[in-house]
């Protein structure tokens, strides 16, 4: 059969559609806008799911659903006894993205490795200076005073030095700061002036290849064919962002998203009875926890600290604010999960009398007032500070402790708490990597006491010691014993009321399959597939 | 005329310069700089912080930042995002169709009920009627945006499915953004049923952002009807047996719209300022879903110069009709 032009163009915009239409794509409901794909300069775990976890990949991966580490961009590697030089051997033939913009030369090599991490180390790199805010992960990590240099060993081969041992390194090499660029796209990009490019077209070796971003509203990428695990089962994948958890809700409800994230805990009941619907969830490494300030008159005095653990209602607490069964209590700084969690460490029973008699013990007159800081919206180790705080509030009141409750803005809360200036702080951690260094080292060591951000301002030479060495001990055995101690340590002086460590769910469709909730915020879509 | 224009044009300059101040002061008021909120809980190296504040121009005096924003902001430079490393304007332009095109269905949307259930109430002045469209355009009017658009999406999107949930289209399609509004994009496509696709996700958010508008806009109809329908030339009209239709839509609402249109004119404020809510309920790229953004970030380029330009335009529209209202009434022409 002949056809005319014009019969022929519309045939063919007709099968045009017909296949633009007919591939669905696996949608996921995220709650916020990533700020850029230049990963390196930013922190949140939304744009770490838009690039880290889609466009690129690292030497080290967590393992989907786990904090253990696989070989990624590293096929192997080796650690000298010293536990100071780490030699990686890259995995050859992994390509970098083709795209529109971009198509790559050769495959992933040392010169990729090198550039991306020399950008963030060396001041004098041609890159080093793009970054308006610099690189806050990589800064915050130490990274900068961690590594002594990186070399190139041959083609395939990458040498890391550092300035002393650190046990939890390689799981730092799985985090979305040390992602793998393009150096030849880089260069590239730098030649035509184009430096802007990176953070807005970004090229990497992932599971997938990023075609576009409409701001605020969806991000678009396509399998990657040539993925060195493989091609992703999902065609298409679209980050639809929808900032309202309840709007999340009822897109998946709609089927307008195949998954939704960060649904509220209040909702999990009614999602699993949906017949359409399932959920996913996961213990995550988060701690919800009161900092009791040490430095401040009475609360110096472990006899008082001990007496507000005491007093305080912690099931009541955690089942009020998550909901029964939707969070384990805490007990020690970080969750059970993780190595060296104390298992001798235990909740008192409740007891208001010998909390009383501590109390009197240490010389704390009746309706002594402490100030307790809070924030004013929800996160996840807190969904609901204000009335988390009246609960603390109501306890204490029953042990003659007054609380003088101040909710204020985030920002301005951590910057008060990081001065020293409230008695008592409610804030949260979210693990980065799955180690318990990452914990203990941040909210707990005598140098986040300098910088601030141990609100309890608790600095005991002991657990310094013990953490010191940890962080120093490459052996998994040793290091659990020495994090036992440490713990122990904790224990005996109660700097917080570790208060909950809140499960982490997800919420899909029942015809989604291959989706691991990971312990690490971060959601990867590798293996995810719409049945 | 001219000097009339010249007196307006001449109160625009304090006006402007009010605004930037405003907006450069209170974003800073708002405890945290840039990068505090950014690394959150983690350690905020010192030194860090320093170089970035020095690269941002964050550590110089506020007088002399102001300058500096002033001064860019005469070389038409609206700056770089903070959050974003992207170009303000450039941002601006490629939300600001998604709120217009929002804002102009909303105002649509208000404009035909609005009327319409403002003559009616008119004509049935002290009826159940009345009283009924009445109730129901104070209880728009005081209706919570986010609680609305809640119920709305759970009944029409998730019971009846008649609507999609949010977004402005559905994630099967993939438009290339030509002019940036949705409806006409989508027709430039080859998609098949995109342009209907795209429609449908405009309805509720437009019912949703356009409801205030509604109910203000009927109830001014209402009261500026039962004005005109006294006067003597409505009676003439009758008196000459003119159709009751006639009456009421030529003689009685063509003058009834004066007043009307002035508060079509001041609702665009109220489209802007209730995008905000409209947009982060429906996931509507749109710029209130920027601002709301930018100020959790302390993203002070986007806040002021979004908030400036946000406000150049309600001012633009105000000019526009206190314009026009010196060509209709020439007493507010010659008012001093």
């Amino acid at each position: 059969m002949k056809l005319r032009p014009l019969q022929a163009a519309l045939a063919a915009l007709l099968l045009s559609t017909a296949t633009s239409v007919a591939a669905k794509p696996l949608v996921v409901c995220t709650e916020a806008s990533p700020e850029g794909f230049d990963i390196v300069q930013y922190t949140t775990a939304v744009t770490a799911d838009a690039a880290a976890e889609t466009v690129f990949n690292r030497l080290v991966d967590f393992k989907p659903g786990t904090t253990d580490i696989e070989p990624a961009l590293a096929e192997r590697w080796e650690i000298s006894p010293d536990g100071l030089t780490y030699t990686f051997h890259l995995r050859q033939g992994v390509k970098f993205h083709t795209t529109e913009y971009f198509t790559p030369s050769r495959e992933m090599n040392a010169d990729d490795v090198l550039w991306s991490f020399q950008r963030q180390l060396d001041p004098s790199h041609p890159w080093h200076d793009k970054a308006s805010v610099g690189f806050p992960y990589f800064e915050s990590m130490g990274f900068k005073d961690l590594l002594k240099r990186v070399e190139k060993v041959d083609e395939h081969t990458v040498s890391f030095t550092l300035t002393r041992p650190e046990a939890p390194f390689l799981r730092d090499l799985a985090m979305a700061f040390t992602s793998i660029y393009s150096a030849e796209y880089a260069n590239q990009l730098l030649a035509a002036n184009k430096t802007g490019s990176l953070n807005s077209q970004p090229i990497g070796t992932g599971p997938f290849i990023f075609q576009r971003y409409k701001k605020d509203a969806q991000i678009r990428f396509k399998a990657n064919p040539e993925y060195f695990r493989g091609k992703p089962p999902s065609d298409t994948l679209v980050l639809t962002i929808a900032t309202d958890n309840n709007v999340r809700l009822q897109k998946l409800k709609a089927n307008e998203c195949q998954i939704a994230l960060y649904p509220k805990p209040d909702d999990i009941p009614s999602i699993r009875k949906d017949p359409n619907l399932k959920v996913d969830e996961l213990e995550a490494l988060t701690t919800g926890y009161i900092a009791l300030n040490t430095e401040h008159k009475y609360l110096d005095d472990v006899r008082v600290r001990k007496a507000i653990n005491l007093a305080f209602d912690k099931q009541a607490h955690v089942d009020q604010l998550f909901g029964k069964g939707n969070a384990l209590l805490g007990i020690n700084p970080y969750p059970p999960t993780l190595i060296g969690f104390n298992t001798a460490n235990h909740n008192p029973p409740r007891d208001l009398d010998k909390a009383r008699a501590l109390l009197k013990e240490a010389g704390v007159p009746e309706g002594t007032v402490l100030t307790l800081y809070t924030r004013n919206g929800g996160g996840p180790t807190n969904p609901n500070p204000r009335l988390s705080a009246e609960m603390l509030q109501a306890d204490l009141a029953r042990i003659g402790l007054k609380v003088d409750i101040r909710v204020m803005e985030w920002a301005e809360m951590l910057k008060r708490a990081k001065k020293g200036e409230p008695d008592m702080v409610s804030t949260g951690w979210a693990g980065d990597n799955g180690d318990p260094d990452n914990f203990l080292s941040p909210l707990l060591s005598c140098d986040a006491v300098k910088s601030g951000e141990n609100y309890a301002r608790w600095c005991n030479p002991v657990f310094q010691a013990l953490i010191t060495k940890a962080r120093e001990t490459i052996d998994t055995g040793e290091r659990a014993a020495l994090y036992e101690k440490a713990l122990a340590v904790y224990d005996e002086d109660q700097p917080w009321i570790s208060i909950a460590h809140p499960k982490m769910f997800t919420a899909m469709r029942k015809n989604v399959e291959g989706f691991h909730i990971s312990p690490l915020t971060t959601n990867n879509f590798a293996t995810t597939l719409v049945k | 005329m001219f000097s009339f224009i010249a007196r307006r044009l001449g109160l625009l300059i304090p006006t402007f310069f009010g605004i930037t101040l405003l907006t450069f002061a209170l974003i800073r008021l708002i405890p945290g700089d840039p990068v505090e909120v950014m690394m959150g809980e983690r350690r905020v190296d010192p030194e860090m912080h320093a170089q970035a504040m020095e690269r941002l121009g964050l550590n110089k005096p506020l007088p002399v930042q102001y300058l500096d924003y002033i001064t860019k902001l005469a070389q038409g430079d609206l700056g770089e995002s903070l959050r974003t490393r992207e170009s303000v304007w450039k941002e601006f332009l490629t939300l600001f169709p998604a709120t217009l095109e929002l804002a102009l269905a909303a105002l649509l949307f208000a404009g035909v009920f609005g009327l319409l259930a403002g003559v009616i109430a008119a004509l049935k002045r002290g009826s159940l009627l009345d009283h009924g469209v009445m109730g129901i355009s104070l209880t728009g009017y005081s209706m919570p945006i986010f609680w609305w658009g809640l119920i709305l999406i759970m009944f029409f999107s998730v019971s009846l499915g008649w609507t999609p949930v949010s977004e402005r289209i559905s994630s099967l399609y993939d438009i290339e953004p030509i002019t940036g509004f949705m409806l006409i994009d989508t027709l430039f496509s080859e998609e098949e049923g995109a342009f209907k696709d795209a429609l449908m996700h405009l309805i509720l958010p437009a019912i949703v952002l356009g409801t205030i508008p509604l109910a203000v806009i009927a109830r001014m109809t209402r009261s500026s009807m039962l004005e005109v329908l006294r006067e003597d030339y409505i009676r003439t009209a009758r008196a000459k047996g003119l159709s009751p239709g006639r009456v009421v839509f030529v003689h009685g609402l063509r003058n009834a719209l004066i007043p009307v249109l002035t508060v079509f004119g001041l609702q665009v404020g109220t489209l802007l300022g209730g995008a905000v809510l409209t947009e982060t309920i429906f996931s509507w790229p749109g710029i209130g879903k920027w601002l709301i953004e930018a100020i959790g970030a302390r993203d002070y380029p986007v806040v002021q110069n979004g908030i400036l330009l946000i406000a150049c335009l309600v001012i633009l529209v105000n000019f526009v009709v206190d314009i026009l209202y010196g060509l209709v009434n020439p007493r507010i022409r010659h008012q001093r």
